[in-house]
């Protein structure tokens, strides 16, 4: 029909038949993306029925039991928090120095390249390796501190053996700062690891936040007169600090929820007790959450998971909500 | 040819040039952009720069206070003086050179920060020692804004309008007290009113300052300006398209009486 409206001869257009194809497309990309969100939907529908009924005080305040009524995650969600904490503490500084360093002083060479292409590499690098080179460094420290090792031997270190063996020292005498040599199975081992893992998304959020800092008012900051650094440190820093936040935040939610580097560094799955300091052994949200599914029992391995998995994801949600709102509230508006 | 034209002007001129260029020359990743400025500005003048698109105007503007330097690939060849001192020596440090050469831009670029700390912000990053409020008020003043803004100093300089933005922005640039002022098309993205108000205070700030504005607007150029630099593309070699200073001399002479017939063209909107 409209080919009569609009004939010409030199086009075939052929309207009817792109006009069906388009409407085909946009079926099927419709499908695909309503498919997504039933299986979604599904799955958060089956947790919330299995688990909703299981979310009790109990749940929040006792730790794993034989009982199953009597079971809670209360170690489980300090430990995921204080990993959590722990890991952005020696993340944050770590990674937006970099970001720094590599967008605002880096030189344009073949070595800053090289650097940028393996950053991205590493976001992609599965979290399992990662947990195997936490264990070798952080945990173990090469078997550097284990009894009778060349090291150990040579220096006639004191260290003790057993599980929280190794070398304790006390830095500049100060209680509070004792630190255990290799790290091993604790808080600080874990929250390195999990710092390794996510330092190349922090580096790559804060970068881009960074970049978004308009040239302009770096230009007027040069133009006054400021330093390098003076620049940096009064407009870039403060204009992208949502930006750097908000990526952090974002981070921190996968950290909270990884599980395998963890399990190979030798989180323990049971533990009764708050971790007291930060060389003291822990357990986290998901992996009490993976040890409850792999017990026998149905109130572990459907409805306590369920519910573990619930607050779980309540956490990770109120993260990204914190972030959301961080995001609008702090950014400047051109 | 350009160097006569330079020296006929200055021979009446007493006072000493504020900034004076032999033989510069720019480049952008090895290619010339702008070739062998021989220029003088005298100070406690306007100076207006003119000339087509992609001339080089604002490349010659940011070698006086060497912003040049900030882009990867730019090489300055031949001298700039800085009232008799060479800008592009080792020992001279641009941070310190700039504190001296105020400069603002096309667009209006407030900082994302208050009134009262955009006019202090140069003062502080450069230890100011005196008054700060103080400072800030006459500069506002000098600026004439300080009648707009004087009860809202805490609230953002983003909420001005465009052509009080770019008042605040000269008003920061006068914090710093420095003697030279560069301005990059300052009136390009104001309206006529906006316009006019940045002319009257140009003309009222070079009293106490040296300014040297580039600018499309013939009749900006005409009205405010002293003296008028003319560039131009090097017609003998018009595919490498090399800016170069085609006439400099007083203002009133150059628009009434242009020696060179390009210049004549360009003025009176007969160009290219
Ligand atoms: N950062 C840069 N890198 C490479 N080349 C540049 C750069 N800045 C300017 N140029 C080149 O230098 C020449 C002069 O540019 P410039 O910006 O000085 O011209 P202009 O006279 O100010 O033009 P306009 O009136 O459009 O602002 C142009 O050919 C431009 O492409
Ligand atoms: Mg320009």
């Amino acid at each position: 029909m409209s080919e009569k409206v609009f004939a010409s001869s030199a086009f075939n257009d052929n309207l009817d038949s792109r006009q069906r194809k388009a409407r085909i497309w946009q079926t099927i990309l419709l499908a695909c993306t309503l498919l997504g969100i039933l299986v979604l939907t599904m799955m958060l529908v089956d947790i919330i029925v299995d688990g909703a009924g299981w979310l009790s005080p109990t749940l929040f305040n006792n730790n794993h039991s034989r009982f199953p009524e009597k079971t809670g995650m209360n170690s489980a969600i300090y430990g995921s928090i204080y990993n959590v904490l722990l890991t952005a503490l020696f993340c944050f500084p770590l990674g937006v120095a970099a970001a720094i360093y590599l967008e605002e002083y880096a030189p344009k060479s073949k070595l800053t390249n090289f650097i940028n292409i393996n950053i991205n590499n590493l976001a992609g690098v599965p979290s399992i390796v990662y947990g195997m080179l936490g264990l070798t460094v952080f945990g173990r420290m090469f078997g550097l501190f284990a009894p009778e090792s060349p090291l150990v031997n040579f220096f006639n270190l004191p260290v003790e053996a057993g599980n929280v063996g190794g070398l304790k020292f006390n830095l500049f005498g100060i209680p509070g700062l004792i630190i255990h040599l290799p790290f091993g199975r604790s808080l600080v081992a874990g929250a390195m690891t999990m710092s390794l893992l996510i330092l190349p998304t922090v580096i790559i959020s804060s970068r881009e936040a960074i970049r978004a800092v308009p040239t302009s008012i770096r230009e007027a900051a040069y133009g006054l007169g400021a330093t390098r650094w003076q620049m940096i440190r009064t407009q870039v820093l403060p204009v992208s600090f949502p930006g750097i936040l908000t990526g952090i935040i974002l981070a921190m939610g996968r950290a909270l929820g990884e599980t395998a580097p963890l399990i190979i560094m030798g989180a323990f799955m049971y533990v009764p007790f708050l971790p007291r300091n930060i060389w003291d052994k822990f357990t986290t949200m998901p992996i009490q959450i993976y040890n409850w599914i792999t017990l026998p029992q149905p109130e572990y391995n459907i409805h306590l998971a369920a519910a573990g998995i619930i607050v779980l994801l309540l956490v990770l949600l109120g993260m990204s909500a914190l972030a959301i709102f961080l995001r609008n509230k702090l950014q400047v508006k051109w | 040819m350009e160097n006569n034209i330079r020296d006929t002007h200055l021979k009446n001129q007493s006072k000493e040039p504020i900034i004076e260029t032999k033989g510069l020359s720019v480049f952008y990743n090895n290619r010339l952009a702008i070739r062998d400025i021989n220029i003088a500005i005298e100070p406690n003048k306007i100076t207006a720069i003119i000339g087509p698109s992609g001339c080089g105007k604002s490349t010659l503007l940011r070698t006086f206070n060497r912003m040049n330097d900030l882009i990867p690939g730019a090489r300055v060849e031949g001298k700039i003086l800085y009232n008799g001192i060479d800008i592009n020596q080792k020992a001279l440090d641009p941070v310190g050179l700039r504190r001296h050469i105020g400069m603002v831009f096309q667009k209006p670029n407030p900082f994302p920060k208050s009134i009262y700390d955009n006019v202090a912000f140069g003062p502080r990053i450069n230890h100011y020692t005196g008054n700060m409020d103080e400072l800030v008020e006459t500069s506002l003043r000098q600026a004439a804004l300080w009648d707009e803004v004087k009860d809202k100093l805490k609230e953002s300089g983003l909420a001005l309008s465009g052509g009080q933005q770019q008042r605040l922005c000269i008003a920061r640039a006068l914090a710093t007290q420095p003697d030279l002022i560069l301005m990059d098309e300052p009136a390009s993205a104001l309206d006529p009113v906006a316009t006019q108000r940045i002319e009257e205070l140009m003309i009222e700030l070079k009293e106490k300052y040296t300014i040297i504005i580039v600018t499309h607007n013939m009749q900006q150029a005409g009205r405010a300006s002293d003296n008028t630099a003319f560039m131009s593309l090097d017609r003998e070699n018009i595919e490498a398209r090399i800016g170069i200073l085609v006439e400099y001399g007083k203002t009133e002479q150059l628009f009434t009486n242009p020696r060179n017939k390009e210049t004549e063209d360009y003025i009176t909107g007969r160009f290219g």
